[in-house]
């Protein structure tokens, strides 16, 4: 194809995605390195007689105004906004680092920062989820498959909802099967003895119930592609395997498992971004003052009156680079691809 | 054919099946249970006496005469209109779908049938695009929606979404568009065609299955997104998903949950309705980049 004909045909969405996607990156960046203008002050001095002078200071509603007006980014600030205590928090956390001991007692100073309590959350969650959903997955895809036939399309119907549905609706299905007085809720505080065991009031259970939404919702993911592989599992090497005498459990270890290896690496690096920004589920299972993530702060401090525009740009020039930590090894893979064609 | 040294031990059978069985309800259970509890009062969906009321609504009874009522649809539809947002989320979807799918279309189709080295890197970008969580990118839309006055609108909305859905329907597209022969458009060529014509007449006969799959999925993306509906459109025109999350904040005080529990199975249905149509395309659009990868 010649270079014009491509660039006609490319025009509409490049267009799209350079307007939308990597100019407001650029103006994401921008936007984190100015902090809003302060309010300008003014000193009036009133003097009555009799009583005398003092001094009020006010803001000037129409110097601030013009300064607003002028400059709307803000004033320049360079990096302050990354190291102040909403962010990286590096006095604090040099203090911490000085004025402790231990490590325990230092992690529980770092993990009162924001920005850290949300980085530890969003590890956590990434981390743990990633490999139980694969593993979860497996085990769905290895016991479906040896159903009836009929069975099969039916159940895959069902394994689908957790996934097609909206994050925050089920999320909160979940949440409202979980309350203290729903149904699995209450059969919990019957389990645990206890009238007044909530989900909801311990750091520990929260981080629990958000890991086992997030497996929920992307199993199904893990299982339709490791279920499509095992379609294609070459029959030959299952019996050969089988003449040799290998048990059921060294056929899917050394059979079945490194056929699927690669659908593996890619559903681990897929849901491996995609755990990284887990948002919605902090919401629905209104779970913010136990687990926050990267994306919440963001959203909490772009909604409301107030939007916090430079917080949140400098929030989400950090989570890019996670993300891009996340994805360097993809982008390696593709690279090698390319290169291997 | 499963051979008798295939088969499994009884043991296993009743433990794999066992397992298949605790995954059922585990996916499905919940949604009946929310569509059940749904047709009940607060009183019996958050049963604090005991959980059976939740199956019988003894309370329903007492309120309403019959184990079921309509009454927290009737508040979520009619008392706060979740009817608009029904219609503004449907809008959004049909505009999305439409536009992402034919400027996604013609992109794709051109990475696909160019062989030049920066094909690759295009298809980089997008890969990176499509990695950053869309909420990172809204902070850069606000000032100049706010300063262009187009904020709060649907189709402000409805671009940013085609954009954030640009990245992966080109990759879907693009690897849809490998698989259909060169062969096919370069002897349209020869007899004549310019490369669009060849498109229009050769390609876009036969690019349905590979659209609608796509189409599935820029649909998905529209419907569920939260982070950006949420943040750029107004009260008056929000779509589904962010009235919803707006339903908890003033429900949740004047004890009205049952609205927003109307509201989410309402939501839900639309995605049944779909999954049940169109599994096979789901399914193997779900497939078609691990395959390929």
């Amino acid at each position: 194809m010649k270079h014009r004909t491509f660039f006609w045909f490319f025009l509409p969405t490049g267009l799209a995605m350079l307007l939308f996607i990597a100019f407001p990156i650029v103006s994401v960046v921008v936007q984190s390195v100015f902090a809003p203008h302060e309010a300008v002050l003014k000193t009036v001095e009133n003097c009555t007689p009799l009583v005398g002078c003092t001094t009020e200071t006010t803001i000037d509603q129409d110097a601030t105004r013009e300064i607003r007006d002028a400059q709307p980014l803000g004033r320049f600030v360079g990096l302050d906004i990354y190291l102040d205590r909403a962010h990286l928090a590096v006095a604090e956390v040099s203090d911490a680092w000085a004025t402790t001991n231990s490590w325990g007692e230092f992690s529980d100073k770092l993990f009162n920062l924001p920005l850290y309590r949300a980085l530890a959350f969003t590890l956590t969650f990434t981390f743990i989820v990633t490999p139980m959903l694969i593993i979860f997955g497996l085990m769905i895809a290895l016991a479906v498959n040896s159903l009836h036939r009929h069975l099969k399309g039916f159940m895959i119907f069902f394994s689908l909802l957790p996934m097609i549905v909206t994050p925050l609706i089920g999320s909160l299905i979940l949440f409202w099967m979980v309350d203290s007085r729903g149904v699995i809720g209450s059969a919990l505080v019957a389990l645990a003895g206890d009238p007044n065991f909530s989900l909801k009031a311990s750091t520990g259970l929260t981080w629990v119930m958000l890991i086992v939404y997030g497996v929920w919702h992307s199993a199904p993911f893990a299982f339709v592609v490791f279920y499509a592989g095992l379609q294609t599992l070459p029959k030959d090497q299952i019996e050969a395997a089988q003449i040799d005498g290998a048990s059921r459990w060294q056929q899917i270890k050394y059979v079945v498992v490194p056929h699927l290896m690669p659908l593996v690496t890619f559903v681990a690096l897929i849901q491996l971004m995609d755990n990284f920004r887990v948002f919605e589920p902090v919401v629905g299972f209104n779970a913010s003052a136990h687990a926050t993530s990267l994306s919440w702060i963001i959203f909490n401090d772009l909604g409301g009156e107030t939007r916090q525009l430079s917080a949140a740009s400098a929030t989400s020039v950090l989570t890019i680079l996670g993300v891009a930590i996340l994805l360097s090894p993809v982008l390696v893979r593709t690279w090698r691809d390319f290169k291997g064609k | 054919m499963a051979s008798k040294a295939q088969r499994m031990p009884t043991g296993l059978r009743i433990l794999t099946n066992g397992f298949v069985l605790v995954w059922f309800i585990l996916a499905a259970f919940p949604f009946f249970w929310t569509l059940w509890g749904s047709f009940k009062v607060e009183l019996d969906f958050f049963s604090i006496a005991d959980w059976t009321n939740a199956l019988t609504g003894e309370r329903t009874k007492a309120t309403y005469g019959s184990a079921f009522t309509g009454a927290a649809y009737e508040g979520a539809w009619v008392q706060e209109e979740f009817w608009r947002n029904v219609i503004n989320t449907f809008i959004v979807c049909f505009f999305v779908v439409c536009t992402s799918l034919t400027i996604g279309t013609l992109g794709g189709y051109a990475l696909s049938r160019s062989g030049y080295r920066y094909t690759f890197w295009l298809l980089i970008t997008a890969l990176i695009f499509r990695a950053m969580p869309p909420i990172t990118l809204v902070a850069g839309y606000l000032l100049p929606f706010f300063e262009w006055n187009v904020w709060g609108i649907l189709p402000t909305t409805i671009i940013v979404l085609v954009a954030i859905n640009q990245p992966f329907t080109l990759w879907m597209l693009h690897s849809f568009f490998q698989n259909i022969p060169k062969e096919l458009d370069e002897s349209a060529k020869v007899d004549g065609c310019t490369q669009f014509q060849a498109f229009r007449h050769v390609i876009v006969p036969v690019m349905w299955p590979g659209v609608i799959t796509t189409g599935l999925f820029s649909f998905l993306l529209a419907y569920n997104d939260f982070a950006v509906t949420a943040m750029l459109l107004s009260e008056s025109n929000r779509t589904m998903v962010p009235a919803i999350a707006a339903f908890l904040g003033t429900t949740y005080t004047e004890g009205n949950v049952m609205f927003a529990v109307a509201a989410v199975v309402s939501a839900t249905a639309p995605l049944f309705i779909l999954v049940m149509f169109f599994q096979r395309q789901i399914v193997s659009g779900l497939t078609a980049g691990a395959v390929k990868g």
